[in-house]
């Protein structure tokens, strides 16, 4: 984008890593307030039981015990809400069990939280929760969606028959699509597991409650993505009390990924207590509780098959998904695998026929929601591995048959949007551009070679392609609301302008760890032409900023910073009114660049700082305006934002064991409109590593006992740096045509182009050596891909 | 993350460390890189740990009649930075590289290592097939066990309760011997999914031991049989294969099933047969 003041497009270091590198960020485990206490919870160490008896007698009596709490003592309260509604497809509303703050009948996954004991100190909440007695009568367990549904599984929820939450659809007809089906010369079809994931934030969740008596207004100090957003949740959905009496205060926060844009029962319970035990409460997740507690990623089990012509062009798509909900319904849980993820099934081609069926699930799992790209990487991963297994089983290439069904360049200005078969209209693209870009990188012709020599030498050598696209910069509020939203997705941004000229701005969305400080003043010095240091971005406390929707689905920039463009632009206009009345000029012949206001075709100018001191000392001013210069404004987008790249992997297959050696990995990500590359380029690198770490290492692991048997990093795998190659990255720039930044959000990409490039790299690597392997389950161990060799014939 | 209430005592030497482990429930702390973690889990809650850890007879590695001799207490890391390890025991440098991460090394000890016997742990095969012996004391006295003898089962060894390992005792190899340490990582925890060691000497007398195949690490015997004396040409590593593991009980997990686990093994002999033919 053009810059105004070069502040724009320039990779400024991360202001805010200042107090992150010398330990001074302020995160909620470090507050500390007068007469705290601690809370403790026990947990369900089974999957599905009923509760017989719960013993508080002998912890009430252990040293610094304040309060023991039950699921009894809170039957009367409200369970934590759900903020999306999903209809069953005829129209029925989606089954909706209460997810109580603690569990007085049954337990239904293993880390459900029984009992809360709140104590002096840590030690002695943690000492006393051991001393809970619970009588436990198990019951069967159910954690495969796909099994859930079937007539005679456990029942997880008295109220929601064969467990299923609702089913829904989209797209084109069964029938329509079942018929281009019939023309196709080829069909691929893949069944397959998209696996649980578990975000691993490194700060677990922490929450840090109390209640002011005198002024009967309760805060809470909460690791949360969308501090106003819970504030909403909490007071009017769940406890019942005054909004305005409730803040709500989200400080530096340790990486989010999703999991902690829910609205968790604990942060109720906290707040509740803290009125009744009269002191400050804290609770932190210990990580074992973060593994089975935090809400968790993916888990769908599907069949999907892809139709073409004899040419390699795309006829149809059918979809059919189990996602798999966990036990209770999160905050966003039933929008991830619908309007999330069949949605996106258009991919980046121009597939006439497309439907999409979604059945979502309970089972005696942990909560699933939204997980860093959350239902556009299930989506990416199904369009992405079908097309390059199309191009092997057809025998053409797969760099060929995405060219063919492209979508063609169009920017949403002079060529209309595109409008997909399932309901969204992309904005801009130049989905050719990537693919081209990503092919001269990797040089393409010369890798094919090298991968025949490698076969000749015996060894497994292959390329995986992932071009996505993503809908991003949630959201407009009115699709939204339409499509089952139960809150508008608007974001707000104040320019307050001191009296000296400085600035304070105070955003509604939330950082943890994507370097807003550092982005959103950068726009903000650019258009005011004022330096950065003169910047101050605010963020995460709800009594200080008017509201705010949080952080999650890349939107901060595109929607947040859009919000603070809008407030820049009165901030401006308010300034000619100010500069001409001292300048003796109209208004309408000032004009604002470098930091000045100037008339027009003259020298007479006045400073930036100058108009900002004359709006607080009115002294000499225009008889119609208000003092001061501070604006709030909201902005609602009027379409989401399509960003979308190419990802390729180069991996080599050890032969022997099965091993993948991720050799080579290029990001083309096509992002919009680019604040801060390096920050943008910081964000790619993460996702990648994330979406690698998908297909390589990660997944949980629940047996058929529910018992999740990898909680700890002994055994669930992240991705490591010694992991991963050097990766190249690079952007076009294709910029969105309906917001002011022309930004598209940067924040998923990495984790929605990566995953299925990799695993079409494994599989592309087998067929180089006469395994036709269709399909590995993720994460691909070595002993899966050994298998899968030693399975296939050679 | 929190451990049940425990006293705390700093050893100053051997004696006043095994003075406190004959009094109750009571846990030597060296590295303590496995005991925290698993008292962090209460799994492990010792009424009292008696911290070894800055008993200075019990660092260093000096050489002494065509010995090596690696003082219990001494790190991962001084192992690897050692010169008489480089230069005498090249493998135990390569593994000692393999262990953990930085912090890992810095802290964890040999002995620590040793006396916990956790089936996956890098060292157990590396004293195996140096046929070291691991120098104990006790209040009844000193005494020496072979490697062979000391490993007895899954986390557990021929250690008595109120016994500390004071040091390892490695026979240095003779002139022109090859050595060296392959191992499968666990991607998660980085142990030994599989860890094969091998020694030869000029003479083609060959020991083999691997570990985090079974409960503990072990020699392996018939594949010792079919190389010792043997030009290592691609048919006898071939029967070393397949002489491999036999008769074992493998380990099986999430990550490796015993199939997998045992195929493993018998490639990462190969290899490191290869890697020293």
């Amino acid at each position: 984008m053009s810059t105004m003041n070069g502040m724009v497009g320039k990779s400024v270091k991360r202001v805010e890593d200042k107090r992150f590198v010398t330990g001074k960020g302020k995160y909620t485990d470090d507050i500390i307030l007068p007469l705290q206490t601690y809370a403790y919870f026990v947990r369900s160490p089974y999957a599905h039981a009923r509760i017989v008896n719960v013993d508080t007698g002998a912890a009430i009596d252990m040293p610094g015990v304040l309060a023991i709490y039950t699921g009894k003592d809170v039957e009367a309260i409200n369970g934590v809400p759900c903020g999306w509604q999903v209809n069953f497809k005829n129209g029925d509303t989606m089954k909706e069990p209460k997810h109580p703050l603690l569990v007085a009948d049954k337990v239904r996954h293993v880390g459900d939280a029984v009992a809360m004991v709140v104590a002096q100190t840590r030690e002695q909440a943690k000492d006393a929760a051991q001393m809970v007695m619970v009588d436990y009568e198990e019951l069967p367990v159910v954690v495969n969606a796909a099994e859930a549904v079937k007539p005679g599984a456990p029942q997880v929820h008295a109220d929601v028959p064969n467990n299923i939450c609702y089913d829904w659809e989209l797209g084109n007809s069964k029938a329509e699509v079942d018929q281009a089906m019939l023309e196709a010369a080829h069909i691929t079809s893949l069944e397959f597991v998209n696996q649980r994931m578990i975000a691993n934030a490194i700060e677990p969740r922490s929450y840090n409650a109390f209640y002011d008596e005198a002024n009967e207004k309760y805060t809470l100090y909460t690791s949360t993505q969308d501090p106003h957003l819970i504030r909403l949740l909490m007071s009017a959905f769940v406890l019942g009390i005054p909004e305005h009496k409730v803040r709500v205060i989200g400080p530096d926060v340790g990486g989010g990924f999703g999991s902690k844009g829910d609205h968790y029962a604990e942060e109720a319970l906290l707040t509740w207590a803290s009125q009744k035990v009269g002191r400050p409460i804290k609770w932190t997740a210990e990580r074992s509780e973060s593994f089975v507690s935090d809400a968790q990623g993916r888990d769908h089990v599907t069949k999907a098959e892809m139709g073409f012509d004899k040419e390699g062009k795309i006829l149809a798509l059918r979809v059919k998904t189990y996602a798999n909900q966990g036990a209770y319904l999160g905050t966003f849980g039933p929008a991830v695998p619908t309007y999330l993820y069949g949605t996106l099934m258009q991919g980046l081609y121009t597939t006439p026929k497309i439907n999409v069926d979604v059945t979502g699930v309970f089972t005696n799992t942990t909560v699933v929601d939204a997980y860093r790209g959350a239902g556009r990487p299930e989506a990416t991963y199904l369009l992405e591995r079908l097309i390059d297994l199309a191009a092997l089983e057809m025998g053409m290439d797969p760099a060929d048959i995405r060219f063919k069904n492209f979508v063609p360049p169009f920017d949403g200005t002079n060529q209309p949007g595109y409008q997909t078969q399932v309901a969204l209209l992309y904005d801009s693209g130049n989905y050719e551009g990537v693919l081209r870009k990503g092919l001269s990188m990797l040089g393409y012709d010369d890798f094919r070679k090298k991968q025949q020599e490698a076969t000749r030498n015996g060894k497994l050598l292959g390329v995986g392609f992932s071009t996505y696209i993503e809908a991003c910069g949630l959201a407009p509020s009115a699709v939204a609301g339409a499509l089952g939203a139960r809150a508008g997705l608007y974001e707000m941004g104040q320019v307050r302008v001191q009296p000296t000229g400085k600035v304070t701005i105070y955003t509604g969305t939330h950082a943890h760890g994507q370097g807003h400080e550092t982005t959103f003043a950068q726009v903000v010095a650019d258009r005011l032409g004022i330096p950065m240091a003169d910047i101050e971005i605010v963020h995460g406390d709800s009594d200080s900023m008017a509201f705010g929707m949080g952080t999650y689905g890349s939107r901060s920039l595109a929607v947040g910073g859009s919000a603070i463009v809008k407030s820049i632009d009165k901030v401006i206009e308010k300034g000619k009114k100010i500069a001409a009345h001292k300048l003796e000029a109209n208004a309408g012949d000032m004009e604002f660049a470098n930091g000045k206001f100037t008339v027009k075709g003259t020298d007479k100018s006045i400073s930036f700082g100058d108009v900002a001191l004359t709006a607080y000392v009115p002294h000499v001013y225009p008889a119609d305006l208000e003092p001061g210069l501070d604006f709030t404004s909201f902005y609602d987008p009027t379409n989401f934002t399509y960003p979308f790249g190419c990802h390729i992997a180069v991996v080599e297959v050890d032969k022997e064991t099965g091993k993948v050696e991720l050799k080579r990995f290029i990001a083309v990500d096509d992002v919009g409109n680019i604040i801060n590359p390096m920050i943008v380029e910081g964000q790619i690198h993460g996702g990648v590593a994330q979406g690698i770490g998908q297909a390589l290492f990660e997944g949980a692991e629940f047996d058929s006992n529910g018992q999740l048997t990898n909680a700890s990093y002994m055994d669930y795998c992240m991705p490591r740096a010694d992991d991963l190659p050097m990766f190249e990255t690079t952007n076009q720039v294709t910029p969105c045509p309906h917001n002011p930044l022309g930004a598209k959000g940067a924040g998923e990409a990495g984790t929605i182009g990566a995953t299925p490039a990799v695993v079409n790299a494994v599989i592309d690597a087998l067929w180089s050596g006469g395994h036709k392997v269709k399909d590995i389950r993720m994460p691909l161990t070595s002993e899966r891909v050994w298998r899968a060799m030693q399975a296939s014939v050679n | 993350m929190i451990p049940v209430e425990f006293d705390y005592k700093k050893a100053i030497s051997v004696e006043e460390a095994l003075e406190a482990l004959s009094s109750g429930d009571s846990k030597l702390l060296a590295g303590g890189y496995s005991l925290i973690p698993a008292m962090k889990l209460r799994l492990n809650q010792p009424s009292m740990l008696i911290d070894i850890g800055g008993i200075a007879s019990l660092k260093g590695i000096e050489e002494e009649d065509g010995q090596i001799i690696i003082k219990a207490g001494t790190t991962h890391n001084d192992i690897l930075n050692n010169d008489l390890i480089k230069t005498h025991l090249p493998f135990f440098h390569e593994a000692a590289s393999m262990i953990g991460d930085v912090q890992v090394r810095n802290r964890g000890t040999i002995g620590g290592s040793l006396a916990h016997a956790d089936p996956a742990a890098d060292w157990p095969a590396l004293v195996l097939v140096a046929e070291a012996t691991i120098d104990v004391v006790g209040t009844g006295g000193k005494r020496n066990i072979k490697a062979a003898d000391f490993f007895t089962g899954l986390f557990t060894t021929a250690l008595a309760e109120n016994e500390i390992i004071t040091a390892i005792r490695i026979p240095i190899p003779a002139n022109g011997s090859r050595m060296v340490y392959l191992k499968f990582e666990n991607p998660a925890s980085r142990f030994a999914v599989v860890g094969c060691a091998v020694l030869r000497s000029s003479d083609k007398k060959t020991t083999i031991a691997f570990t985090g195949v079974a409960d503990y690490a072990f020699r392996d015997t018939a594949a010792e049989q079919v190389v010792s004396g043997k030009i290592l040409d691609t048919n006898t590593i071939a029967d070393a294969m397949n002489a491999a593991v036999y008769g074992v009980n493998v380990l099986s997990d999430n990550f490796a099933s015993e199939d997998y686990r045992r195929h493993l093994a018998k490639v990462y002999l190969k290899r490191a047969l290869q890697a020293i033919a």
